[in-house]
């Protein structure tokens, strides 16, 4: 499964971030943060045609060495990411498409709730359990 | 370890196949030099890929091996031998060339043709094994021949090949000539072909040993044979052959038994071989290959990490595999290959810098610095190994285990002991610098970024503390920007080391008012720690180390902060730009209004807030705005030192400012006369930290602006559907969210709103050209009195330059004297300007539209008064102002016809005639008018009929809608023009009521008419009626108005309602200008409005044409009364 879960704003402000338990956590979130020049790129090649109808899947950004970053934009150009570790090869697309989905009805039911001001940073409980679901368990 | 990954030179170079010459002598004979020039020189792309060395004939090559005829008992040692590259590049020639000096007209030829063969025996046994080719060039002084002519040629070649044992294949004539350079160039094609074919066969033996092999013992020889194959290929320039060959070899390499004795061999061959394979695709523009290539090689061997103890070296060669491909994948691009924003050598440098950066780790956990190398030195002999990637201890060793345990710990310790002395963050700066020059390329900023981060903490750890600081700095506010906070937060911290350990004052103070504010996820007992360092720095104490530093470092900085406190007693003021970072302290600003009226002090209220754990004291708040002369009025001052703590209360200058508690600083201050009018805007804020005696820290926000006030923290835009909430007093600041507070950076001072009270009287719409008159009355309301009161009227302005043109506007008098004057500015009200409380004033304004349409008319008094504004005597300047729209209409429509004198409409007059022209005034106004009088201003070519005219429309008072009219008659004599103007027909008018003003003269044109020429005129004089049976005498008057004698025939025709006398046909003649009179006298027999009878004119000059015009000019009717019976009593 995905080892680190992140919730971007359309500002490119990070909303919510969750990695599995590690020292070296700041390396993920540099992970996501320079995956967003991938997505913002491919973001910006599909607004040239107004009539294509974006997918919101974004695929496999880019690879690294030991991760594989994918990416998945709302209409609204909330962007969400996942990275998972290259030598997991049992996730193929379909899964990871699945993942982002449970993600996006999972955001969708916290924007739902009245109490939550969009822009702020997400800690509704319930999302962070469908996180927690999709996280590595070791 | 670099020598375990670098690759050798002869693998980097392009091979090229060797060809040696010999023979010439480049030292004494300038014929031979200049055929070798004419060969190495200028070798550029399109001549053959030859390498050429001059050797002497008898020059040594390396001796040839005897060949194996059996591999059975044989073991080899390694795979590569690191001398065997170098050895066919440079030292085996696949051709060499004897050049001898021989003509074939050569007296001595036998001797030559002896010498020549010996010689080529010489080189012949030098090569003693090896199938390199021979060839022999003579070179000759005559031209040759055309093939076939030359007899003895043929012949002595033929004899001098048997003599040498030659081919003739291999005997070429070199003709010292002028076209030196093409016969050089054909040769060396020659040449070309012949080592093709030499490292053909090379090739092809090799390929022959396989035979021989078996898999067991002789894995090693598979990798090396075909290594050598690819190899030959490559020097004889067949590329693709090589690669097929390449990738067997590393199909080989992937079959070998890898253990921990040979690994950095075989992972140094596998380098070798990859690098050629992908060198090779990308020179066949298959990128993807290359690329799949280097995943595969990568994958492969990323977890062969070998022995653990040496896990670095590993590392190291990882890194370089990736710094490899990189450079060779920059290298296709330069030739033309495009990259992408995914795939670019940019991550090739990232992961080559990432593998040195876990190399520098090992080290660190592995090497200890105070290793003892060991002695004797394991690795004497590195540089000159046998073969590639063996351990100097024990070459040529193939077995599982190291021979000697003892020398192998020994050789791990010398390793080790080197390693420690590499400075790797000069490995990985490098690395990432290519990298952040090629993300840079492909539009990837923030993996840029990130990288020049790790850039940053390499220059930190490599101690160029300044190179980091600067770098770093570069960085952070993008992260700001972005909201990164925990990013930002390692940057930060990394930073303020750095700030620290070089003592840079300004950069640690803003670091450290970045890193204490809300938005910085760090412990609050690391905040307290950093605000404490903070304090003390701005209370000229040296800080406490930051921790995690370099114990060595911090001692240097110790001094550095000693005296960069002792010497700065006297001043240092630094300036920290806020707009810049997210200070813990939080500014907002506020003017109490939008608009101050004159007489009003101006209200601006500071909120300050601190995120910090810890509460703060500042010494001085001052606000800039962008009129200075107020700057003065805002400022606090904080009187306390910044280490007094608690809250002073009820003192005026208390910047003693708690956490989460935010403050209000509310300057007051009295506007300018003279800014009346403009904005006031706050442009900056500068808040101090410090003494300014001695260290002081300016916080200075700039390009203030209600968006721009939060900074980099915007607020989320949902508040903006909250409303903003202004804040008056403390108490509220202390309820309100801090983001609600109602910001507004700039208010306009506008002038005391003015006491007086205006009447305008005046009847709109307005009629045109008249004098309008507006009444006004102005009354003062002040309770002092007014000064420099002045009345401003006119056209609005910048409406309409038309209504400008054709507005006038004059005060108390009025008059036109054809300069239209659309304002009047200044008119002094009162007695000299002034009015006393309750006095009034009233002024006349006369407006004249020469043109219809509807004018704004602003009205505007103004006057200065002294105000009392909290005890200080103040000279306000008011305005009132009043605006009124005036219509303008025309007065009236005025209609002209002209009628003959029959009352009949005519198109044409006819000249010396005269006729009628009726006009008709209507006003089309709703306000009565009075006609003054209107005259006749005729043109020259008209004349009025009789003497006296007068003016019909005296006095004459029109209502709404009534019409007046007048019937004016006139004559025009006769000209050639066949249309004249008949002149102008003005009226003088005004406005009825109003016997003040002057009246209006309006001019009208009068149509013009056409004009007829009539040779005959006839004048009828008849009375206006006559009674039945009562005698009616009817003269007609014929006048001829030609220059010439007129015979004219008349009839008169007979009527059954007349009587009549005189003559009943006549014929006569008219001189010239002169008339003739026919008398009837008519006798009417029926009343009524009957016909008369008939005159018919003919003119024998115009038969037939005149009866008609004549009927025109004299009347066919008259009224007969009938006879009354008083009219028989009166008879």
């Amino acid at each position: 499964m995905a080892v680190c879960v992140a919730v971007i704003s359309k500002e490119n402000f990070p909303l919510f971030i969750k990695t599995i338990p590690t020292e070296n956590e700041l390396k993920f979130f540099y992970t996501v943060h320079t995956s967003l020049d991938v997505v913002e790129e491919k973001i910006s090649n599909v607004g040239k045609n107004v009539n294509d109808m974006r997918e919101l899947y974004l695929g496999l950004l880019y690879p690294t060495e030991d991760y594989k970053v994918y990416g998945y934009v709302t209409n609204t150009k909330v962007k969400f990411v996942i990275v998972v570790e290259s030598s997991n090869t049992n996730l193929r697309d379909n899964e990871i498409r699945g993942m982002f989905r449970r993600l996006h009805n999972a955001y969708v039911d916290m924007m739902c709730n009245p109490f939550y001001t969009p822009g702020e940073n997400i800690s509704s409980k319930p999302f962070e359990r469908i996180v927690d679901s999709m996280l590595v368990q070791d | 370890m670099s020598w375990a990954s670098e690759l050798p030179p002869d693998l980097l170079c392009r091979p090229l196949g060797l060809v040696v010459l010999t023979g010439l002598d480049n030292t004494y004979n300038a014929v031979h030099k200049a055929i070798w020039d004419a060969f190495c020189n200028n070798r550029r792309a399109d001549r053959v890929p030859l390498q050429f060395k001059v050797l002497n004939l008898d020059h040594d090559y390396p001796k040839c091996r005897t060949k194996r005829t059996t591999y059975e008992w044989y073991v080899p040692k390694g795979i590569l031998k690191s001398a065997w590259m170098n050895k066919h590049l440079d030292q085996v020639p696949s051709v060499v060339v004897v050049f001898f000096d021989l003509d074939w007209d050569e007296p001595l030829w036998k001797e030559k043709q002896m010498e020549c063969a010996t010689r080529i025996e010489i080189v012949r046994n030098s090569l003693d094994g090896r199938s390199t080719r021979v060839c022999v060039v003579l070179i000759q002084k005559n031209a040759p021949l055309p093939p076939g002519e030359d007899m003895v040629a043929a012949e002595r070649a033929a004899s001098f090949c048997s003599a040498c044992e030659l081919s003739a294949k291999s005997l070429f004539v070199l003709p010292n000539t002028d076209h030196l350079l093409g016969y050089v160039i054909r040769l060396e094609n020659a040449f070309y072909e012949q080592a093709q074919s030499y490292y053909h066969t090379e090739a092809r033996r090799v390929k022959a040993h396989k035979e021989f092999l078996n898999k067991t013992t002789h894995q090693l020889l598979y990798v090396r044979h075909q290594f050598k194959i690819a190899f030959f290929n490559e020097l004889k320039q067949d590329t693709h052959t090589a690669l097929k060959h390449y990738k067997q070899a590393y199909g080989n390499v992937l079959e070998l038994r890898m253990l921990n004795t040979n690994m950095l061999e075989v992972k140094t061959v596998a380098g070798f071989i990859n690098y050629k394979i992908c060198r090779l695709s990308f020179q066949h523009n298959a990128p993807l290959d290359a690329i799949s290539q280097f995943r595969k090689h990568i994958d492969f061997f990323k977890k062969k990490i070998g022995t653990g103890e040496l896990s670095f070296e590993h590392s190291a060669w990882m890194s370089r595999q990736f710094q490899i491909f990189g450079d060779l994948f920059d290298e296709a691009i330069k030739l033309g290959l495009t990259a992408i924003q995914t795939q670019h050598p940019g991550f090739y440098y990232q992961q080559a810098a990432n593998h040195s950066i876990s190399r520098k780790q090992l080290c660190r956990g592995l090497c200890h610095p105070n290793i003892t190398y060991p002695s004797p030195d394991p690795l004497e002999g590195l540089s000159s190994l046998d073969y590639y990637g063996q351990r100097p201890w024990r070459q040529g060793h193939q077995s599982i285990d190291p021979p000697d345990a003892a020398k192998e710990k020994d050789g791990i310790l010398a390793l080790q002991y080197l390693e420690s002395t590499v400075d790797h963050e000069w490995i990985i700066i490098p690395l990432l610098s290519s990298a952040v020059t090629q993300f840079k390329k492909y539009k990837s900023p923030r993996m840029k970024r990130y990288l020049m981060v790790q850039m940053g903490e390499e220059y930190y750890h490599a101690k160029q503390y300044t190179n980091a600081l600067s770098l770093l700095s570069r960085v952070t506010y993008d992260y700001r920007v972005e909201h990164w906070w925990p990013l930002l937060t390692n940057i930060l911290i990394t930073s303020l080391r750095c700030a620290y350990l070089v003592g840079n004052v300004e950069e640690y103070v803003a670091l450290c008012l970045e890193l204490i504010s809300k938005y910085i996820p760090l412990s609050k007992e690391e905040k307290t720690r950093i605000q404490m360092n903070l304090i003390r720095v701005m209370s000229s104490d040296p800080p406490e180390p930051e921790p995690g530093c370099d114990a060595d470092c911090v001692e240097k900085a110790k001094p550095l902060w000693k005296c960069e406190t002792s010497k700065e007693q006297e001043q240092c003021m630094f300036t920290v730009e806020m707009q810049n970072i997210i200070p813990f302290v939080e500014c907002k600003a506020a003017f109490s209004e939008e608009t101050f009226t004159a007489d009003v002090p101006i209200v601006l209220h500071i909120f300050l807030k601190t995120t910090c754990p810890f509460p703060m004291r500042f010494s001085k708040l001052s606000v800039l705005l962008n009129n200075q002369v107020y700057n003065q009025y805002c400022v606090v001052s904080d009187g306390q030192g910044i280490g007094s703590g608690e809250s002073s209360e009820e003192q005026t200058g208390d910047l003693y400012l708690v956490p989460g508690k935010p403050k209000m600083y509310t300057f007051t201050y009295l506007p300018r006369q003279e800014d009346v009018g403009k904005t006031l805007q706050i442009s900056s804020i500068a808040l101090e930290l410090g003494s300014e005696t001695s260290r002081c820290s300016v916080l200075h926000w700039l390009h203030w602006s209600d968006s721009g006030s939060e900074g980099l923290i915007l607020p989320a835009p949902e508040h903006s559907g909250k409303k903003k909430k202004k804040i008056s007093s403390q108490e509220d600041l202390e309820t309100v969210e801090w983001d609600l507070i109602d910001t507004n950076s700039s208010a306009n001072l506008v002038p005391r709103v003015a006491c007086v009270d205006v009447n305008i009287e005046h009847h709109s719409p307005a009629l045109i050209m008249e004098f309008y008159h507006i009444k006004l009355n102005i009354k003062n309301t002040e309770t002092s009195s007014t000064r420099n009161n002045s009345l401003s009227v006119g056209q609005k302005e910048k409406l309409d330059t038309f209504l400008d043109h054709t507005t006038h506007v004059t005060v108390d008098h009025a008059e036109y004297k054809d300069k239209v004057v659309p304002r009047r500015e200044q008119v002094p009200l009162g007695n000299q300007g002034v009015l006393e409380p309750g006095e009034e004033s009233n002024k006349s304004i006369f407006v004249k539209c020469l043109q219809p349409g509807t004018r704004t008319i602003v009205i505007r008094i103004t006057y200065e008064v002294d105000v009392d504004v909290s005890g200080h005597m103040v000279t306000c300047t008011c305005e009132k102002e009043e605006t009124i729209t005036i219509p303008a209409v025309p007065p009236f429509e005025v209609t002209f016809l002209v009628k003959s004198m029959k009352f009949e409409a005519v198109e044409s007059v006819h000249a010396d005639c005269p006729f009628m022209v009726l006009t008709d005034i209507n006003n089309s106004s709703q306000w009565p008018i009075q006609i003054q009088t209107s005259e006749l201003k005729l043109s020259p070519f008209i004349k009025n009929v009789g003497e006296n005219v007068q003016s019909q429309l005296e006095s004459i008072s029109l209502k709404s809608s009534e019409h007046a009219g007048e019937c004016l008659c006139m004559v025009a004599p006769p000209v050639i023009q066949p249309t004249v103007p008949l002149g102008n027909y003005v009226i003088h008018w005004k406005r009825h009521g109003d016997d003040t003003l002057p009246s209006v003269t309006t001019t009208l044109p009068l149509p013009h008419v056409t004009l007829e020429h009539i040779p005959l005129a006839v004048d009828v004089d008849i009375p206006s009626n006559g009674s039945v049976r009562d005698t009616l005498p009817v003269t007609y008057t014929i006048y001829n108005k030609t220059g010439y004698i007129q015979e004219i025939e008349v009839t008169m025709d007979s009527s059954e309602l007349f009587m009549l006398s005189g003559h009943k046909q006549l014929h006569f003649r008219i001189l010239p200008s002169s008339k003739y009179k026919l008398n009837y006298n008519l006798y009417p027999l029926a009343p009524g409005h009957i016909p008369l009878p008939r005159l018919h004119l003919n003119m024998l000059r115009y038969p037939g044409t005149m009866d008609d015009i004549v009927h025109k000019m004299i009347p066919s009717h008259v009224f007969i009364m009938p006879q009354g019976k008083s009219n028989g009593i009166t008879v």
